[in-house]
Order: structure tokens, then C-alpha cells, then sequence
């Protein structure tokens, strides 16, 4: 992991170490930021772990827990709620068995994430299931392919 | 035999949900196979573009031939061996597959300039820009104007932010060239974060060279050596372009040092947007390019005058940077020939919701909101009526049907409690609770709110908790006052645009929907039948077939029933899922 760390380090330590773009390249290599990554660039910065803290928590785009195997990405934008995102959500939530803010299975299978908008509007409401668009999702369709991930 | 086929297929966002990479796959396979006579192979071309805006019929292709267009709608690569043997080879369009009248009249009242390019030329390749006369204007004004002469077209042409607030770009534009330092910066703010709105990510996809073009004019008006576009990571198709097109841009010599040949330095550096909705906020979005954590802070001084790393810094929409060329190309008297008296221009739109033709439209401002809905759209989908069209997304409001016929400017939708805002114009039809909207919105605001100031830390928090109240049975009598008292409480004494704008969804919902808020409050009822808490479900036993469909459907076990005999619904065992209702293929469930 140290290797990995100090090669991102290098391309900031010039400027003093820009934590977004930091945090946002650990986060890319890893799938989330590790406890040891915020550790090792407070060492090597002398910036305190907090400020990192501070960003990776004021961000949606960060996580401090590993992610899932799959990831499913529901929609929540306006265009999505209008046409029923709501319910959606509700049974994929339910179908993972998902409660209050947890976003994993507990096998650590499937991930399930809530974002803003897409920009699929038009065919709304989306979900990604791997990456892969869905549009105009329906719950019995999204639930059918989630199966269908964890069985594989 | 002499053949000239373009054929181009839409790979703008909904292009690409529909499949526009399977399809252009399978053009390229075909045309590129053996059996093919060798005159076709060699004068037919197929590629990508960007957004073609009715994304309802996505993918779209188009076929250009001998100089004339035919489109395909709902295209799917199973239909492209099809299209090449009869249309490109046999010269006969497949005409059930051609696109019907509502494509015509989806264009007809458009007016395209940001868009001109876009969906017409291959947005990863440079060469597709500049022959249509792209980089010539930035040449061109490099060349032989000086600063101020740019920022006096840009003034005559009276081109406003196409952010949100419409703050005049000429008149920007100058106060960077008068602010002092000797580092200065020019931003392209393209973390759109308005849920429900695309325009920027399309404009980026489809022609991100436009904006590239716009940031040089920028720069040299205000004497800028650096740019940057803070860019929302949530698109990485837009983000892979603009750094492909920044690649392609920089190897011509357009951007670096002495750029086309002149004493002029500049280039742009591409920073991600980490997922903030405040970061469009002007200091916010400067905090987070330092790494820091978006949080506004007050103003004056203004990021003109002290911006980016303390350093005077304009920053600009996406969709005004990518008016510049074009205003640059064909004079300020051209563009101002567009809109009304004080609005001046086109305005793209993201068109989405309840309506029949969703996409991406560019409209004359001053159009009224009855010719976008009722024309360009194609009406409502469903035989559903009209209930309203929220623009602005959260920090703007919703227009009653009532009000069709105002026309959609900066100053007539302020008038009527809404906003332009960044170009979300979304439907609400008879199905849509104005509650639930306003609800939905708040809780947004509420969680992107950053949390320094009280008024909007807090105020939206109550805010969004009395919603829930009302929304869930438990409202009483004084909460429409209170929640009136609360909002402009917040409105005034917030520190940034988030906080001062995050009511207008409340206050706009509240002065045209008071009624709802009432049935809500007093009756217990959601009109709109939306809010879950407030329905009542029931089995109408004269109907029910008994087949035991919405039986398996129930989650929480509430329904039962034996074969033959009318089922029941549990009321306290309900969750009021709708399950039932959605499954009951006779109509036998009740939702009150």
C-alpha cells in the first residue's frame, strides 16, 4: 500500500499537497480511503489527520469503507423522483436488506449508492447496475439483475 | 458512382443509455465488411456526436446523403444491417423506422447556437471542430483585437451567466481586466449540480472544444495565463473529453506558451468536483480547487478581485463560455437579435418529467413556457394534465399550468417566484404532489447544505422537518405560517445562494398549491395520492377475482384471502407499499 501512497504523494508534495486531489486519486486506487492512506500523508505533510477527515467527510464522492463487490447506483434526481425513484430505491433497499445508513451487504457483495443526478434524465428513473445504464427501471427488472449479480 | 454518406449517431448521454455504442459498432462492422461494394465502403463514414436532443427516441441516427438528412429513431443494432442494404446501398430509407412529426416539431422552434455543433461534428476529434471555422475566432481575436474590444462585443451582445444568477459576462469580464495582480485566473464552473438538469455535461460532450474556445477569448480579455474547469467527477464520459479535446487543443499550439503564434500564454488544467452542491457557489467552488473542504464565505471581497489562491479570478458557466465563439463569429448584433429586451439570447434547457418528447432543447429566451411544453415537448405524456413546470431546481420554483403563457426569461420567471437557474425545466402533471416536491427539494438543500452558517445549517433542517410532519399526517393548524415565518427567516439571513434560494421551492409551492398544503394539513389527505402516510388501502370485494396476485405481492403480510373468495387488506398491518395496487390486474385495490 506504501508504494502505491507514495507514488500518488509524489505528483503534490511539490505544491503542499492538495487534499481533494489526493484523497480522490487513494480513493481511485483503493475504492475507498483507508485509515493507514490518511495516516501515512498526515506523516509525510505534517498536515493534521483531521483536515482529511474533514474533506473526505464534507464530500459525497468519499468513502471510508471498503466497497462491495458490485456496486448498484440509484438516481435521486428530479427528473427520477417525479417518476418514481422513491419506491424504487425502497425495494432494492429492502432486497439487500439495508437499514439506516448502512450502504453494503453485510457479505460485503453488493454495494448500493444514492447520488444526485446522472444526467440520464430522459429516462428516468435510472439505475446503474456495474456501470451498465438502465433506463426507465423498473423494481421487479433491477431486483431480477441483482440476483442475477450474486449469484454469479 | 459518386457517393458522399455521413452517417451520425447520437452518443450523448441518453444516446449512450440506449445503446449508441452497440449501434455505431455495428455500422462500422457492416460497412466495414467484405460484401460490401467497395464504393460504399469507401465514401460512406460513420461516427459519434454528441447529444441530437430528443433523447426520448433515442438512439438516434442520422444519415446524410447527396445532401439530404433522414433520421432514425429508436435505433438498435439489429436494425443497422437493414438500413445499409436498403437505404445506403438501395438508395430507399427504411420508412417505418423514419422519425415522425413530433421531430419536426421538437426543432422547429429552436434556435440552436451553443448547440449548433453539437450532435453535428465528432466531439474527440479537433479536426471536426475546426472545420466548421472553430479556433479561427480565438486566432482571430489574438490576433487582431484588443481586450477590450472583446469585452465590449461581449457587453453590446448583452450575454448573461447561464449559471443561474445572470450576472452580465461583458460587465464581468472588465472588472477582471481592471482588478490587479499579476496572477490572474479564469474559471469554467461545470459542476453542474442541479439534480434533473444536463445541459452542461451535454455541451461538454458534444462539443467541448466550444468551451475551450470561449476560455481563450475569456482569458485574453482579462489578461489570464491559468485556467481551470472544475468539473463534477459523476461524469466521466464529459471529463475523458474535455481532457482529450485539452490534449488535442494543446498539441496544435492553441493552448501552452505563445498560443497560435502569439505572445499570449495560457492553458487549463482539469480539477474534479468531489459531489457538493454548494461548490457552484463562487467561493465555495475556489475552496474546493485549493483542496479544501467548499464551505462560501462572505462577500465582498469578490473572487473578481480576490480569488483562487487570493488572486483576481472570473469564473464562468459552461454553457456562457461556449456562447462565445459564436458571438465572436457573427457580432454582438446577431446574438442580441435573440430574446427580449433585457434577456438576450438562446437558453438551453434540460426538458424532462411528465412530458411526451423529454431532451435537450435551446430555445430563444423570451419563448413563452406553453410553446416549450405544449410544441416543442408534444404535450404531456399520458393524457395526464398539466399541473406545473418547476425550473431552477432548488433554488428555484414551480410555475402553476395556469401561468403557460409567460414568456421564460431572466425577469418574468423571477416575477412569478421561480428562476431560470442553470436550464432544469422539469414537468409535473396531476400525479405530482406540490408537497412531496417541495419536501423533495428541501431535503435536498438540507443535505448539500455545508453547515457554517445557522440560518441555512439549521433553518432548512426545521424546514425539511416540518414538511415531514405534514407529509406524514402529523401536521396542525399555524404550520403554513410557520413554515412561511421559517423561510424568509432563511432567505434573508443566510450567507450564500444556497441558503438565501433554498425556500423558493416552499414559498413558489405555497403561493400556488396553498390547497394541498390544507388537504395535507387539515383533511389528512394527499390529493395527488403521493404520500404514502395519508393513503388507505382496500380490496373492493365485487371486483377481486381472487387470484391471489397482490397476496404474493404484500411484503408485510397484510393481505388475505383464500381461492375463490375476496381478499382483505389488514390496515394495521399495512405499509402502504403499493404493491397491491400496482398488481392487481382488475382494478379490484382502492387507494384513497
Amino acid at each position: 500500500m506504501n508504494e502505491t501512497l507514495e507514488q500518488i504523494l509524489s505528483k503534490y508534495r511539490a505544491n503542499g499537497g492538495n487534499v481533494i486531489s489526493l484523497l480522490q486519486e487513494t480513493q481511485d486506487a483503493f475504492g475507498y480511503i483507508p485509515r493507514e492512506a490518511v495516516q501515512f500523508f498526515s506523516d509525510e505533510l505534517g498536515i493534521a489527520p483531521s483536515r482529511f477527515y474533514g474533506v473526505a467527510t464534507f464530500y459525497a464522492q468519499f468513502r471510508l469503507k471498503p466497497l462491495g463487490k458490485h456496486k448498484i447506483t440509484a438516481c435521486c434526481g428530479t427528473a427520477c423522483h417525479v417518476r418514481g425513484a422513491d419506491r424504487l430505491i425502497s425495494g432494492i433497499e429492502k432486497e439487500l436488506h439495508l437499514e439506516g445508513t448502512e450502504d453494503t451487504t453485510s457479505d460485503g457483495e453488493v454495494t448500493f449508492e444514492k447520488v444526485a443526478c446522472l444526467g440520464f434524465c430522459s429516462f428516468a428513473p435510472i439505475v446503474l447496475v456495474d456501470g451498465a445504464v438502465h433506463g426507465k427501471a423498473t423494481t421487479d427488472i433491477v431486483l431480477k439483475e441483482i440476483k442475477a449479480l450474486r449469484k454469479s | 458512382m459518386e457517393l458522399d454518406t455521413v452517417i451520425r449517431v447520437c452518443m450523448g448521454p441518453a444516446g449512450i443509455a440506449a445503446g449508441g455504442k452497440q449501434v455505431i459498432e455495428a455500422f462500422r462492422a457492416a460497412l466495414g465488411a467484405s460484401g460490401l461494394r467497395a464504393d460504399i465502403r469507401e465514401h460512406c463514414s460513420s461516427h459519434q456526436v454528441g447529444c441530437l436532443g430528443l433523447c426520448a427516441r433515442d438512439v438516434l441516427v442520422e444519415v446524410h446523403r447527396n445532401g439530404s438528412k433522414t433520421v432514425y429513431q429508436y435505433v438498435k443494432p439489429d436494425m443497422v444491417e437493414r438500413i445499409i442494404a436498403e437505404h445506403i446501398v438501395g438508395g430507399a430509407p427504411v420508412k417505418e423506422w423514419l422519425v415522425d412529426e413530433a421531430y419536426e416539431a421538437f426543432y422547429r422552434k429552436q434556435r440552436k447556437v451553443v448547440l449548433a455543433d453539437c450532435g453535428r461534428i465528432d466531439p474527440e476529434d479537433i479536426a471536426a471542430y475546426e472545420a466548421t471555422g472553430g479556433y479561427d475566432h480565438a486566432r482571430d481575436v489574438l490576433k487582431t483585437w484588443s481586450p477590450d474590444e472583446v469585452i465590449e462585443e461581449m457587453k453590446m451582445s448583452g450575454l448573461r451567466g447561464r449559471g443561474g444568477a445572470g450576472f452580465p459576462t461583458g460587465l464581468k469580464w472588465e472588472l477582471g481586466r481592471k482588478a490587479r495582480g499579476d496572477v490572474k485566473y479564469i474559471v469554467c464552473n461545470a459542476d453542474e449540480g442541479d439534480p434533473g438538469a444536463f445541459m452542461d455535461r451535454a455541451v461538454i460532450e458534444g462539443n467541448p472544444h466550444s468551451v475551450i474556445e470561449g476560455m481563450i477569448i475569456g482569458a485574453y480579455a482579462i489578461n489570464a495565463n491559468h485556467g481551470y474547469v472544475y468539473i463534477r467527477a459523476e461524469y466521466p464520459l464529459a471529463v475523458d473529453r474535455l481532457r482529450r479535446a485539452l490534449d488535442q487543443a494543446r498539441a496544435k499550439g492553441y493552448l501552452g506558451k505563445g498560443i497560435f503564434g502569439s505572445s499570449f500564454d495560457f492553458d487549463i488544467k482539469v480539477k474534479l468536483g468531489a459531489g457538493a452542491f454548494v461548490c457552484g457557489e463562487e467561493t465555495a467552488l475556489i475552496a474546493s480547487i485549493e483542496g479544501q473542504r467548499g464551505m462560501p464565505r462572505p462577500k465582498p471581497p469578490f473572487p473578481v478581485n480576490r480569488g483562487l489562491w487570493q488572486k483576481p479570478t472570473v469564473i464562468n458557466n459552461v454553457e456562457t463560455l461556449a456562447n462565445v465563439p459564436s458571438i465572436i463569429r457573427h457580432g454582438c448584433a446577431w446574438y442580441s437579435s435573440y430574446g427580449t429586451e433585457k434577456s438576450k439570447g438562446t437558453k438551453v434547457f434540460a426538458l424532462t418529467g411528465k412530458i411526451k418528447n423529454p431532451g435537450l432543447i435551446e430555445v430563444p429566451m423570451g419563448i413563452s413556457l406553453r410553446e416549450i411544453i405544449e410544441e416543442i415537448g408534444g404535450g404531456i405524456e399520458g393524457g395526464k394534465a398539466l399541473k406545473a413546470v418547476q425550473t431552477g431546481g432548488p433554488s428555484g420554483g414551480c410555475i402553476p399550468a395556469s401561468m403557460l403563457d409567460i414568456p421564460v426569461d431572466y425577469e418574468s420567471l423571477a416575477k412569478v417566484g421561480s428562476i431560470v437557474g442553470s436550464g432544469g425545466m422539469i414537468v409535473l402533471d396531476e400525479d405530482n404532489c406540490m408537497v412531496n416536491m417541495a419536501q423533495y427539494f428541501v431535503t435536498f438543500t438540507q443535505a448539500e447544505s455545508c453547515g457554517k452558517c445557522v440560518p441555512c445549517r439549521v433553518g432548512t433542517k426545521r424546514l425539511l422537518e416540518s414538511l415531514q410532519r405534514i407529509t406524514s399526517g402529523q401536521g396542525k393548524d399555524g404550520d403554513i405560517e410557520h413554515l412561511e415565518e421559517l423561510a424568509a427567516g432563511i432567505k434573508s439571513l443566510s450567507l450564500c445562494g444556497l441558503g438565501q434560494t433554498a425556500p423558493n421551492p416552499v414559498l413558489s409551492t405555497l403561493k400556488y398549491f396553498r390547497e394541498e398544503y390544507e388537504a395535507h394539513i387539515r383533511d389528512k389527505k394527499c390529493p395527488a395520492k403521493v404520500c404514502k402516510h395519508l393513503l388507505v388501502y382496500s380490496i373492493n370485494a365485487e371486483q377481486c377475482k381472487a387470484c391471489g396476485a397482490c397476496l404474493r405481492a404484500c411484503p408485510s403480510g397484510a393481505v388475505s384471502g383464500e381461492k375463490k373468495k375476496p381478499h382483505r387488506i389488514d390496515a394495521s398491518k399495512c405499509v402502504k407499499c403499493g404493491a397491491c395496487f400496482e398488481v392487481c390486474k382488475f382494478k379490484a385495490v382502492n387507494r384513497e
